[in-house]
């Protein structure tokens, strides 16, 4: 009896999830059938701006099939709310009203202009050609800085404008180390790419800063593709007022609050429903105009509504992620330490502002400075209204943008001052701390040890014969030419504290729920608010309780994604589940423990602070024959008759957490790339990741958290990339010309760890679900512009396509031999915005 | 409409089908199949691969009356008496699957390949699976199963 | 994502499928792998009111020793073809291209008979039946005849085959014990079309070079034969392979679009043409 018990955290055992998955027995929303169940599909809008002139879907509902058709004047009084934004960043932000089908004009191609609603989707697809509508096109806004100018087109008429909101923070004198005259003089060297603006300028303030970098850097649309396309079910609530509505989402418990803003339902009159959901990565972090409109028809019709889209609906309709120009600079003395940051930004919104579209970007605005220690950091933010798709949470959401800002600048200071990159960051990391500490924005970090990641990755990579290889390729003038990219990260993770949220200005607290229920038969079931989509929260949560109440994994069965079952939650987005809800699972099961030592003194007739517990037995101090299971403690509670006097019955404990700060985890990782320089392909040859998570539940799991975020940095850096052309037509409408990466295209991935615990919860525990995302776009293009630096390159935008890559030999060889060419690869892609035939 | 018959999972059906219904949908729709899934329309992605004579096939680019008189695997076929086969065995073991969205394309593609080369190297599996989209695991682990269940079979 | 209704017929020998060619006109379409046909119908692109499913030609699907070449029927599929062993013995280039076509699943169904007739010149094949110089057997209402593959593709998408015609066999040469080859493809994801393609064949003639044919895949309308290279190597050493490549690109009219600038296709085809060649003399 005296043996260990097993502990489960930490292990990375198989997950519970995937016997149904492998097998083909998964819930997805479109297996779900219903008896009278009517198929929705819209009509869409093939422009980006124009005036519906003439709309009539009466020969549309002729046709074989079709149920119902509708135009946005028809359902308008359903959506007293439109679709709601949650997120006011100033007071003076601009909210459009989102309807959920147009009445006037159309604002994006796929903006929607009626629905039809058919038996079958086959049916619903074939009705769409048999409605006439006339449009009269407008010119459409597609380019942000030509949005700002005056006289530009408008989104929205009625603001006048298409500046949604200016966003301001300054820590510290910034302008004091930036204003400078016209000339740098010998104070410093100013680096100046070719996609600098040109409006230097210097004072007094610039004998402080040796260097100065000045740079514009283009975030490019992503399309967030999950696997599987969007989906609901939407139906009348058999024998209750209300609906229910089974929908491919990352949060039932936002769903249910927006729903019932949007249409007037009540909101205990609704229930949602995630079930197996397919990916989300962000983009089901929303609510869509085509959930509302199933449960406005679901409503109309008093019949089963399914809506499914397919992927050029999902390419145009589901939103876009980054979507950011960045001008950014950094100023620092001649030992490379940095003196300040400034930061200006235009921010993508698209046309309408879906959940949290303005916030996005202010939620990276204080990561800006990233892993370095300095004084003097400020930002500027314009949200930017356009004619395209909306933009919202992307994994990473805010922090990739910052982080590939400063990790980019970093490689641009190191290689003006001819310092080693890696150095330059050591120079400029805090001491290892364990304890919260203010970042130049006034965020406050929880913990680091970035020397240590650092340290371990140079290792790992083996660097110094790295660099020599590097220095033989060069001396060979090999075509194939060896790069080195290196980014150190820090990523907020653990949304949030309510009180840090509403900082933000985003609606709605940042806690989370967990219920423990040790049921009268031994078994555990944990109901948790966190709503997973391949994150696997089944098994951790279970690893977490098990460990709490001394059973199994196995004993333990975990409900999410129901409002009806779980009836609070904040759900899953923001690398917050298990730093919150894992943590409200934590602490549930340990005010089960608590009360069941109650009982378990009462059952043994001990004094309660006598009793132990362990290895899933309660005992008497020094008596540990003197003991009783806590299966047979469930079941004294569960039965209730012979319990203390005056206690509840039944183990059943919830907790809600409200974490005191955000964690930030962080780490080191390091590129290595062969550029062919003759085609401009790029080859990820290796790549090391070290990354603090703070201690691990389950080592498999976050491994591949790891994996899968890489893939989708990497993906932004080679790979991806939105383009519309100058109608502001989607050319990347499907996967055929949307670039994700295959197996092929991606490397096996060199992961280690250390372990930093967090001072914010009592696990420890930091998030892991975007750092891939977050240290892997500027480690990749650090790599290879590396490469490429004998040429005189110094930049080139994501994704650095084989193009791009070429184009930016080919320019540099031509300014080397005195022929000055502009290169269309660097801010002519803004927003992805494509310039002309041939780049 | 025209009369179709195949076989899927070992079970014989007979239906009138209208010609332009494509396979996926009638396997999810008509059969009640749901582990086929489409990802894409586009015959990228690979989620709604099948097996079609043992052969991996995308069946949102296959219209049914073109399975008339054949057999059709899905990953609800793949288990012996309720053994589960090497592969997914092999894609359980090595987290090869997240959300599990493509795990059945995947699954069924990387089955169809073994039998084509049952000693593939890392690479060759790499560029097996390039009609195969996953977005989730970045394919490292996806191809480790892939070794395991080579090793097993062959 | 749906396409359009449409009837269809099953074509029960080449015979039968020439005679519903006839009966249903202009609109009907012939249905071979459909991996090009197929989505651009879920796109409603095409809608054709008929197809006419030459699956179950089994009769069709072959490769046969011809003595100095090889006849490969029109429904092989990509799969049998990388697979096929007289295929790798005798012209290991059509094997190896097909292995690079799509993915394994769209290999099992696509036809080489459906990718010529398809005619889209960012193809694999078409090119490289054009650097074998191969010819394609056709069968229509007034009976058999052959044309060569030079003479087949006429424009983008547009090829010698009359509206009631079908592409039965199309034979290529048995490459000789001293003829190297190569296909290389460059393209953004491995499945992807071809950015640019190069094929290359090339006799070996007494350590330089007797004979080069090469033929570029999306550089123009069409495949299009390097025509200055291939002139600037006959009886060249493997030395000279670097500069003549310099002119692959001339006579050719690449578009522009997201994967690459017609400059850039132009800088490729020099590249790749210069690599194929070089990977074909050590073959």
């Amino acid at each position: 009896m005296t043996q260990a018990p097993e502990r489960y955290m930490g292990n990375g055992i198989p997950r519970k999830e995937d016997p149904n998955l492998v097998t083909g027995k998964a819930n997805w929303t479109d297996n779900i059938k219903l008896p009278g169940m009517v198929h929705m599909t819209m009509l869409r809008s093939p422009f980006a701006r124009a005036k519906v002139t003439k709309l009539d879907v009466s020969a549309a509902l002729e046709r074989p099939g079709v149920v119902a058709a509708f135009t946005g004047a028809d359902l308008a009084e359903e959506w007293p709310g439109g679709v709601p934004c949650a997120a006011v960043v100033t007071e003076e932000q601009k909210t459009p009203f989102f309807p959920p089908i147009v009445t006037d004009e159309v604002r994006h191609v796929g903006d929607v202009v009626a629905v039809v609603v058919a038996s079958d989707r086959y049916a619903a697809q074939d009705a769409l050609e048999f409605i006439e509508v006339d449009y009269e096109p407008l010119p459409a806004v597609v380019n942000m800085e030509d949005a700002l100018k005056e006289g530009s087109p408008l989104v929205h008429e009625d603001f006048g404008t298409n500046e949604c909101f200016t966003y301001t923070a300054n820590v510290g004198n910034t302008d004091e180390l930036f204003d400078r005259t016209d000339d740098p003089g010998d104070a410093g060297a100013e680096i100046r790419g070719p996609e600098v603006q040109g409006q230097g300028d210097t004072d007094e303030a610039f004998r402080r800063a040796n260097v100065v970098i000045k740079e514009r850097y283009i975030q490019q649309r992503l399309l967030p593709t999950a696997i599987e396309p969007r989906a609901s079910v939407a139906y009348p609530d058999p024998g209750h007022d209300g609906y229910v509505i089974y929908t491919s989402t990352q949060v039932p418990h936002l769903a249910k609050i927006v729903i019932s803003l949007a249409t007037g339902i009540p909101e205990n009159q609704i229930r949602v429903v995630a079930p197996d959901v397919g990916g989300g990565f962000g983009s089901k972090l929303n609510i869509y105009r085509e959930e509302i409109l199933a449960v406005v028809l679901a409503k109309r019709l008093g019949t089963p509504v399914k809506f499914v889209e397919d992927r050029s609906e999902n390419y145009q309709a589901t939103i876009h992620g980054r979507g950011q120009i960045q001008d950014v600079e950094l100023a620092a003395d001649s030992d490379g330490k940095i003196l300040g940051m400034r930061v200006k930004l235009l921010d993508d919104m698209g046309a309408y502002l879906q959940l949290l579209t303005p916030v996005i970007a202010i939620s990276g605005a204080a990561m800006f400075p990233g892993v370095y220690t300095f004084d003097a950091f400020s930002i500027e933010i314009k949200g930017v209204f356009t004619n395209l798709t909306p933009t919202d949470a992307y994994r990473g959401a805010g922090r990739p943008e910052a982080c590939y800002a400063i990790e980019r600048a970093m490689d641009s200071l190191a290689r003006e001052l001819d310092m080693d990159p890696a150095e330059i960051r050591r120079r400029n990391f805090y001491e290892p701390f364990d304890e919260p500490t203010a970042n130049p924005a006034g965020l406050m970090y929880d913990s680091f040890n970035l020397q240590a990641a650092l340290d371990r990755a140079v290792e790992l990579a083996d660097y110094q014969s790295l660099r020599e290889e590097q220095r033989r390729r060069r001396e060979a003038n090999d075509p194939v030419q060896l790069g080195i990219g290196f980014s150190t990260y820090t990523e907020i993770c653990g949304l949030g504290p309510s009180h840090a949220l509403a900082g933000l200005g985003i609606g709605g607290g940042g806690w989370e729920v967990a219920s423990v229920r040790m049921l009268v038969t031994g078994k555990v079931e944990v109901a948790t608010g966190t709503s997973p989509h391949g994150q696997g929260h089944e098994t951790s949560w279970s690893q977490i309780a098990a460990d709490v109440l001394g059973v199994t994994p196995d004993d333990v069965e975990v409900l999410h994604g129901d409002t009806g079952t779980v009836p609070f939650g904040r759900d899953t987005y923001g690398s917050r589940s298990l730093a919150v809800g894992g943590i409200a699972v934590y602490h549930a099961a340990n005010k089960v423990i608590e009360k069941g030592k109650k009982i378990a003194a009462h059952m043994l007739e001990a004094a309660e602070e006598d009793i132990e517990f362990e290895g899933g037995k309660f005992s008497v101090a020094g008596s540990p024959d003197q003991n009783v299971g806590i299966g047979d403690v469930a079941g004294a509670a569960y039965l209730g008759n012979d319990l203390p006097e005056g206690m509840e019955p039944t183990l059943n404990e919830t907790m809600t957490f409200d974490p005191p700060n955000f964690t930030f985890p962080f780490g080191a990782h390091i590129c290595v790339t062969e550029v062919d320089t003759e085609t401009g392909a790029v080859k990820i040859r290796d790549y090391i990741a070290v990354d603090d998570c703070g201690p691990v539940i389950n080592p498999t799991i976050v491994d591949g958290q790891l994996h899968g975020g890489l893939a989708q940095g990497i993906a932004q850096a080679l790979y991806e990339g939105v383009i519309y052309d100058e109608e502001g037509n989607l050319l990347t409408a499907s996967m055929v010309n949307y670039m994700i990466p295959g197996a092929p295209e991606l490397p096996n991935y060199t992961l280690d760890r250390t372990v930093t615990p967090s001072p914010s919860n009592p696990l420890g525990v930091k998030g892991v679900g975007e750092a891939g995302t977050i240290g892997a776009p500027p480690a990749v293009i650090n790599s290879v512009v590396d490469a490429l630096s004998p040429m005189g390159i110094r930049h080139i935008d994501m994704p650095a396509s084989p193009m791009r890559v070429w184009k930016a030999i080919q320019n540099a060889q031509g300014l080397q031999s005195g022929d000055r060419q502009e290169d269309a690869s660097l801010g002519a892609s803004a927003a992805g915005i494509k310039q002309g035939g041939d780049a | 409409m025209r009369r179709i018959q195949v076989n899927v999972n070992g079970v014989t059906y007979e239906h009138e089908v209208e010609p332009r219904l494509l396979l996926v949908h009638y396997l999810r729709e008509g059969l009640n199949l749901t582990g086929t899934m489409v990802g894409c329309n586009t015959s990228n992605c690979g989620a709604c691969t099948v097996l079609l004579n043992g052969e991996s096939v995308k069946s949102c680019t296959l219209f049914a009356v073109q399975a008339d008189g054949h057999e059709i695997t899905t990953v609800q076929g793949l288990q012996t008496n309720g053994d589960w086969h090497p592969m997914q065995t092999a894609f359980h073991e090595n987290h090869a699957l997240q959300c599990g969205y493509c795990t059945p394309g995947m699954i069924l593609a990387s089955v169809s390949y073994l039998k084509e080369n049952p000693n593939p190297n890392e690479e060759d599996i790499r560029e097996a699976l390039e009609g195969n989209y996953c977005r989730c695991t970045g394919y490292e682990n996806i191809v480790k199963a892939v070794q395991q269940a080579a090793g097993q079979t062959s | 994502m749906i396409p359009m209704a449409f009837d269809y017929e099953v074509a029960e020998s080449v015979d039968h499928a020439i005679d519903l060619l006839g009966q249903h006109g202009e609109d009907s379409k012939l249905l071979a792998g459909g991996h090009s046909l197929i989505p651009i119908m879920r796109l409603r692109l095409a809608a054709p009111t008929v197809l006419i499913d030459l699956g179950r030609l089994e009769e069709l699907r072959y490769v046969r020793d011809g003595g100095d070449h090889l006849a490969i029927g029109a429904m092989t599929r990509h799969r049998d073809l990388l697979f096929n062993d007289l295929v790798k013995e005798h012209c290991g280039i059509v094997g190896w291209t097909a292995g690079l076509l799509g993915d394994p699943s769209v290999q099992h169904r696509g036809t080489l008979g459906g990718t010529l007739s398809h005619g889209d010149s960012s193809g694999d094949m078409p090119s490289v039946i054009t650097a074998l110089e191969g010819e394609l057997t056709i069968k229509g209402p007034q009976g058999e005849r052959t044309v060569e593959a030079a003479d087949f593709f006429q424009d983008y998408m547009m090829t010698d085959l009359g509206e009631q015609e079908v592409v039965t066999e199309i034979r290529v040469p048995k490459l000789a014990p001293g003829t190297g080859w190569s296909y290389k493809k460059f393209s953004r994801r491995s499945q992807d079309w071809a950015t640019v393609g190069v094929a290359a064949v090339v006799e070996r003639s007494n350590g330089s070079i007797g004979s080069a044919r090469i033929a570029l895949t999306s550089m123009g309308a069409t495949p299009i034969r390097a025509a200055a290279v291939e002139q600037a190597l006959s009886g060249a050493s493997p030395d000279a392979v670097a500069e003549a490549s310099q002119s692959a690109d001339e006579g050719t009219n690449p578009s522009s679009d997201d994967a690459a600038s017609a400059e850039f296709r132009r800088h490729l085809a020099r590249v790749f043409t210069q690599r194929a060649v070089e990977e074909a003399l050590g073959r």
